[in-house]
């Protein structure tokens, strides 16, 4: 039989958008995707960067991670605050990270920030909107500490200190009054720590705890939970634990399985196991 | 003018109706009943306030918790209120907490084409002493049951109740009490919970939980403070 | 939204169960007997944010002197905080003709109980509930005033401090902002206020978020008024400006050192 083959064409299918605009018209909703209604921030200080971020993940008006991460890794010297589609934030962050790690084989030299942002960049222009990640970048490189946030549609900032997500404006009231030039690195940590519990208290999409990531010419260091201000009040004394019978049994019935079928010992012969060890080998 | 982004002229605009978010949680014991709502006060992504009581005394024998728009609320325990201090005069005593669910149920659906936005629950003892809990819907229809929830938690707390109170069918014959059998350390043990577990999950459940309990002691209150993220 | 919507006030619109027929029951003639309409049905010329805090001694409220029309920074001297009474202070975000509405019945009110000539005034509680039920009852009419008002006090050694919206829904809280403040200024309070402020605290707070609001709300301006509430009056001081900070280095050159994509 003759095969045809079809060359995939690269990059997303938009096949079904037809399709799906005639759904939408006849009131067929697309399934909910997961959003992280978030605050992440960032800030340049005097050696390096620093990252944050909460880690509430919510589907509409439900929390759907207590505890996820929103800091995503670029390159050794480069990471990348998500928010958005947490679909489109982890694979557009991980294409790009892909991409870098060709590059640096290819080089040998290390990555570089704005090369970060103008393949992220490119590609959410590209999209128009449609990839919905919205980033605050970070890094330090042979130039110096880096710092950018990009918006969906693909534009991009260069600045001090950034912030993004619903709890943008809560954590920016906090760089706007307490920001200063050539922070130290704890007054930094200091910083972004409060500007994410701006975000966590006051903004209902964000909450949780605080993530901090701390990048310099010497490496970076991830401060994952590096506060946990939101425990439980409340447990129930005598929790929620069924005793056995909990459940009343209606009706039973037993049936012998040796009844209904035959059994044979299928274990491999001694020599069927040693072909398959050598197969599964590389 | 102002163009949109697609193109077309935006003009501001604006709804009659908010949601201002919050959940309410009542449970009738044989001699007591126990109502409860969080305090937060919410518009969108934004907290309005932390401190926010969505519980009206009606009586002393008798308090309505309502969440969904704040205005609406307000205007209902107005509204209620001045009935009751009417039936005062022409009666010499307090409404009985039946009564007052009827009236309720009058007050919402005579709104029945604007509605009162509230999702409410009334909770007192009746005139037998028993515990009883009346919960509606906006436009007025009610039930008298032994527990229910209300407002932005309902979804997650009111299967957790029926796991743990369920109570007879009100169609049952002979008729079962609707009470539920826990004592009211119990009720409070599970509706303290209810609202950590609400907080947990919903956005819009949280800060504090103000607790109403009424008995044939009297009426008092407890709060306990809830996350605030 | 905010935004400009040009064109003429739309006509008057009969409401639901209004007779259209002159002279029938219920008909309104061109010209009703309480007057043309007075109001717009969308926003023109609004004032941004408006903030207050409770302290020591009383109440503070804070806004800036600008009535924007659309996003044009039209008037820049029109004072948003106005005195009810001898302990009452209204601070006005939102329509600044449905404001001066709103203050000629405050005035009317204020009237009445002058001429009762016994020394009672109405208690900013009072003035507070009674603003809510002007709010919500032209929200009933579908017509509402486009307008959040905070309401500030002092009476009986007690203090007050609410926020009523445009559809009528209200609260009271310890600190309060209207609009782009309850995003912005509304954070740094819950961080930072607390209600036994000294006032020098709680004007350095107020204008610490006036500030954030001006760096960040595109409809505010850096002139700005502080009124202030105690048991021996009323205080609002004339309006001045607020310092601000544009020369950080990343700001004067931002790729310094890293030209490329942006």
């Amino acid at each position: 039989m003759a095969a045809v083959m079809v060359e995939e064409a690269a990059g997303f299918s938009f096949d079904l958008c037809r399709r799906n605009a005639s759904l939408d018209k006849l009131g067929i909703k697309p399934p909910n995707v997961r959003k992280t209604g978030t605050t992440i921030v960032g800030v340049v200080y005097k050696d390096g960067v620093v990252l944050g971020a909460d880690t509430r993940a919510t589907e509409g008006d439900i929390v759907c991670d207590k505890n996820c991460e929103k800091i995503h890794y670029i390159a050794p010297n480069i990471w990348c605050c998500g928010a958005g589609t947490a679909a489109d934030t982890e694979n557009v962050t991980g294409m790009i990270s892909s991409t870098l790690e060709l590059h640096r084989y290819s080089t040998g030299r290390r990555s570089r920030v704005v090369t970060a942002l103008t393949l992220l960049k490119e590609h959410l222009f590209k999209y128009q909107g449609h990839v919905s990640a919205a980033l605050v970048l970070g890094g330090v490189d042979n130039t110096g500490p880096h710092l950018h946030t990009v918006y969906p549609h693909g534009s991009t900032d260069t600045l001090p200190y950034a912030t993004m997500g619903s709890g943008s404006l809560a954590a920016m009231a906090v760089f706007e009054a307490k920001y200063k030039e050539n922070l130290t690195r704890e007054e930094a940590i200091d910083l972004v720590a409060s500007a994410i519990k701006a975000g966590i208290f006051n903004d209902l999409g964000s909450g949780s705890n605080v993530d901090v990531c701390v990048i310099t010419k010497d490496g970076k260091e991830m401060l994952r939970n590096f506060e946990t201000p939101n425990p439980r009040t409340y447990n129930r004394s005598k929790g929620y634990v069924f005793p056995r019978g909990h459940t009343p049994v209606l009706s039973s019935s037993v049936k012998k399985l040796g009844d209904l079928v035959t059994v044979e010992d299928a274990s491999p012969a001694a020599g069927e196991l040693e072909a398959m060890e050598v197969d599964q080998k590389p | 003018m102002d163009k949109g982004p697609h193109g077309h002229v935006e003009r501001p605009s604006w709804s009659p109706y908010d949601n201002n978010g919050g959940t309410a949680v009542a449970v009738a014991g044989e001699d007591y009943c126990v109502i409860a709502a969080d305090t937060r006060m919410s518009t969108g992504f934004s907290i309005l306030t932390r401190d926010h009581t969505k519980l009206f005394k009606v009586s002393d024998k008798c308090v309505l918790a309502s969440a969904g728009f704040q205005a609406d609320a307000k205007t209902l325990q107005k509204t209620l209120d001045a009935r009751h201090q009417q039936y005062q005069h022409k009666h010499n005593k307090e409404i009985s907490c039946p009564a007052m669910a009827q009236l309720l149920s009058n007050t919402l659906y005579y709104k029945r084409f604007f509605p009162y936005y509230t999702f409410n629950l009334l909770g007192g003892l009746d005139n037998e002493g028993k515990g009883c809990v009346y919960t509606y819907d906006a436009i007025g229809s009610y039930e008298r049951t032994g527990y229910s929830c209300q407002g932005s938690g309902q979804q997650l707390v009111m299967p957790v109740l029926d796991n743990q109170l369920k109570s007879a069918s009100p169609l049952v014959l002979p008729a079962v009490s609707s009470a539920t059998p826990l004592s009211e350390a119990e009720a409070m043990d599970l509706i303290k919970d209810t609202f950590a577990s609400a907080g947990e999950r919903d956005i819009y459940t949280g800060d504090a939980v103000e607790i109403i309990i009424i008995n044939r002691k009297g009426i008092r209150k407890e709060v306990l403070p809830l996350k605030k993220d | 939204m905010l935004g400009p919507a040009p064109g003429p006030p739309a006509a008057h619109v009969p409401y639901a169960g209004e007779s259209s027929v002159p002279g029938a029951a219920g008909h309104k003639f061109d010209v009703p007997v309480d007057g043309p309409a007075k109001h717009t049905n969308d926003p023109y010329v609004t004032g941004t944010s408006v903030l207050g805090i409770k302290y020591k001694d009383g109440v503070l409220i804070a806004a800036d002197t600008l009535a924007s029309y659309g996003s044009t920074i039209r008037y820049k001297s029109i004072e948003r905080l106005h005195k009810v009474n001898d302990h009452t202070l209204l601070g006005a975000s939102g329509e600044i003709s449905d404001y001066q509405y709103i203050s000629n019945l405050l005035e009317e009110l204020a009237t009445d109980d002058f001429n009762h000539d016994d020394g009672l005034q109405l208690n900013p509680k009072e003035i507070y509930a009674y603003l809510t039920r002007v709010l919500y009852n032209r929200r009933n009419k579908f017509d509402p005033l486009w307008n959040s008002l905070v309401i500030g006090g002092v009476k009986n050694g007690k203090s007050f401090l609410g926020v009523v919206g445009m559809i009528g829904a209200a609260y009271e809280d310890d600190h309060v902002a209207t609009g782009f403040g309850n995003h912005l200024a509304r954070p740094i309070f819950r961080s930072e206020h607390r209600p036994d402020m000294t006032e020098d605290e709680g004007v350095a707070l107020l204008e610490k978020c006036l500030r954030v609001l001006y760096y960040r709300d595109k409809q505010s301006i850096n002139k700005v008024q502080v009124a202030k509430v105690t048991e021996k009056g009323i205080e609002i001081s004339r309006p001045y400006a607020l310092a601000s900070e544009w020369s950080y280095q990343a700001f004067v050159d931002p790729t310094k050192g890293a030209e490329g994509s942006w």
